[in-house]
């Protein structure tokens, strides 16, 4: 009964329950993106049509995409403004890297140390999604946005100073804002502004996809399942979501430690893949960037983040040949998409076009119509 | 003596913090966007003034006139190309189109004056810090200077706004867009205006800035721009005077956090203190407190 009460205050859960092919089409489309992505990026490697510069991007796509995945979870789906993604993606990149330097030396089958590193990363990662969002989830809007940005430069700071190693003896060792003593060069795991150092480099182009998979089947499953649809009724009316007894609190720190958690295992896979990395790679730049793919996707729409992670990550290698201006172009891309999507004007023009040549979207554009009113409803109150 | 030392040099850098806050809060007020390029438009002050000094050879005060010409033009033109065809679509998009034009910016300046740190000449070149109490309490006439530039700007500012038409329509816009139009307030004139403000106060922080600390790179706007930010949710967003104090407070907190606790940890503090904040006071220390309609 209660879900049946979440599904009509929530417009998309509305949708979801009016037309059940919903969540059956979105997770068609999304599953079939990612195989046919890596199919496709497999077999152009294998023949060689792939570049070098290209195929070493293969694995940072799979984990921004991943991360754009897991973003839209608190962004789209839990309707809350994050800015420090990028933090937890530390936090898994170097437990991650200290996880898999500890274990080398009693276990050889590199997958299964992979394995338990983006696990042990995964719970570390929660936690201090936890330990974050306990406090914070109350604020609203923006005030939340720039505690998430602040969270995220503490946790870089924090990785800054932070120093682990290994002695000859095989212990983990660490210190605080120091350099350990009484260790020796290859020993090191952990050097402060420095960063991770030594990393055995295990990822590979398939287990970075399998990883997507898998954050794209927590994502969708929570979407629809009773607690996704509790999240979405908060997010689409918080007051309506309290008044049935919904704890918006718990539903949206679930949220956030859900997303903080795949984060910091993306950001495990992402540590494997470079020999070294400094903790300045997680700065603001990176938590705008996923916030870029989730907001050019679409807010909320999963496949269309995918795509807009994989495109943004291949546009500046394809825009190399411009060698010094590729990031002017891809500011200037950046500038003219987001008003291309966005301005109501050229959105109805398109729109307008749009139903001309296609008339079965009529009935899309009629969903879209109340979804825009319920927004602006909210937007008055 | 140490004390009143960082005391002072945390109130200069606090007043920079200050001014580049007020031209955050500002905006935000009046268009309730978070405008991220804010921080690159005090990069571009300082280039320009950097050009005008070294190159035109022209008189500090007068290439200073310059810089704040140049960024309240591009304040207005940015405004006017990238956040007016936005207005009204939600906070996100806007944000994401001013970051882009963050990285406009940062690479403009990139592609024109290169990666190279240059060394910015002070605006009080050659001055000599004061020294009280036989020497042991020094003061550079850069941190008088800011400290009276940020006086000055705080009582011209509160005077425009309350005293003048323009002001009170910026007030009016800012307080329901919708009943100002109504009332025959040119809505897109003052919010041009207020970029207009906030992006030559951002000229002027820029070089007093880098008078203080004589680094200018492409990317030398863009730190003190996120803790400018932080300054003015401390203080509270919207909030002139808010915008000010959290200004002043937080630029104190990390003098003595750099020179009392650990130079590395000192941005964790201040944004640990932002948080502590904004925790028992959810809308800043003088944010108005906005109550919910069902």
């Amino acid at each position: 009964m209660a879900d049946r009460i979440l599904k009509s205050i929530s417009t998309r859960g509305l949708k979801n329950a009016v037309r059940g092919s919903e969540y059956k089409k979105e997770a068609l489309i999304s599953y079939g993106i990612l195989i046919a992505g890596y199919l496709v990026l497999q077999m152009g490697a294998m023949m060689g049509l792939i570049g070098r510069n290209l195929q070493g991007q293969f694995i940072p796509i799979c984990v921004y995409i991943s991360l754009a995945i897991s973003l839209n979870l608190v962004v789209g789906i839990s309707g809350e403004l994050s800015l420090g993604h990028a933090g937890f993606m530390a936090v898994g990149a170097f437990t991650g890297a200290i996880v898999t330097r500890v274990l080398e030396n009693g276990m050889t089958f590199a997958p299964a140390r992979l394995l338990i590193a983006l696990i042990i990363s995964g719970a570390m990662a929660a936690l201090a999604g936890f330990i974050i969002g306990l406090p914070i989830l109350g604020l609203r809007g923006d005030y939340l946005a720039i505690v998430t940005l602040a969270f995220g430069e503490i946790i870089r700071n924090i990785m800054n100073v932070l120093y682990f190693g290994l002695d000859e003896n095989g212990h983990l060792k660490f210190a605080f804002n120091h350099e350990i003593e009484g260790i020796e060069n290859s020993g090191r795991i952990l050097t402060g502004p420095i960063g991770a150092t030594g990393v055995s480099k295990i990822a590979t182009f398939t287990y970075a996809a399998l990883l997507t998979a898998f954050t794209l089947f927590v994502v969708l499953n929570i979407k629809n399942s009773k607690q996704g649809r509790a999240i979405m009724a908060i997010r689409d009316n918080r007051i309506a979501g309290e008044s049935i007894g919904l704890n918006v609190k718990k539903y949206k720190l679930m949220a956030f430690v859900v997303s903080a958690s795949l984060a910091g295992m993306a950001g495990c896979m992402f540590g494997q893949n470079f020999s070294t990395l400094a903790p300045v790679k997680f700065n603001f730049n990176t938590s705008v960037l996923i916030l870029v793919f989730v907001v050019l996707g679409g807010i909320g729409n999963i496949w269309g983040g995918m795509i807009a992670a994989a495109l943004l990550t291949i546009l500046p290698e394809a825009l190399r040949q411009f060698s010094d201006y590729r990031m002017l172009a891809y500011s200037i891309v950046l500038i003219v998409v987001m008003i291309a999507t966005y301005n109501p004007t050229i959105k109805s023009r398109v729109n307008a076009l749009w139903t001309k040549v296609n008339p079965f979207k009529a009935k899309d554009k009629e969903g879209d119509k109340d979804r825009k009113r319920k927004k602006s409803g909210k937007e008055a109150a | 003596m140490n004390l009143l030392n960082s005391l002072i040099s945390g109130l200069s850098l606090g007043s920079v913090y200050a001014i580049i806050a007020l031209g955050y809060t500002m905006v935000y007020g009046i268009s309730k966007m978070l405008n991220f390029a804010h921080g690159d438009v005090i990069m571009v002050g300082g280039y320009m003034s950097f050009i005008m000094t070294m190159y035109v050879g022209m008189n500090g005060w007068l290439a200073l006139l310059i810089a704040m010409a140049v960024c309240t033009l591009l304040g207005i033109t940015i405004e006017r190309l990238a956040y007016r065809p936005l207005r009204g679509t939600g906070s996100l998009a806007v944000l994401i189109t001013a970051i882009g034009v963050s990285y406009f910016l940062q690479n403009t300046a990139l592609l024109i004056w290169g990666a190279n740190p240059r060394v910015f000449p002070s605006l009080l070149k050659g001055s000599e810090p004061i020294r009280l109490a036989g020497g042991k309490l020094i003061i550079s006439q850069e941190s008088i200077l800011t400290i009276v530039a940020i006086v000055v700007i705080m009582v011209a500012l509160t005077l425009f706004v309350n005293k003048t038409k323009a002001g009170k329509a910026m007030r009016a816009v800012s307080e329901d867009n919708g009943a100002a139009q109504l009332m025959g307030i040119n809505v897109n004139q003052s919010i041009s205006l207020t970029f207009a403000i906030g992006s030559g106060l951002a000229a002027v922080a820029g070089v007093l800035m880098c008078s203080a600390y004589p680094v200018l790179m492409p990317t030398t706007g863009a730190m003190p721009g996120i803790k400018a930010f932080t300054a003015a949710v401390f203080g509270g967003i919207g909030s002139i005077p808010g915008a000010m104090i959290g200004g002043l407070i937080l630029g104190i907190i990390e003098i003595f956090a750099k020179s009392y606790i650990s130079t590395e940890l000192s941005d964790a503090i201040v944004f640990a203190c932002l948080i502590l904040v904004l925790l028992v006071r959810p809308t800043g220390l003088l944010g108005k407190k906005v109550s919910e309609k069902v």
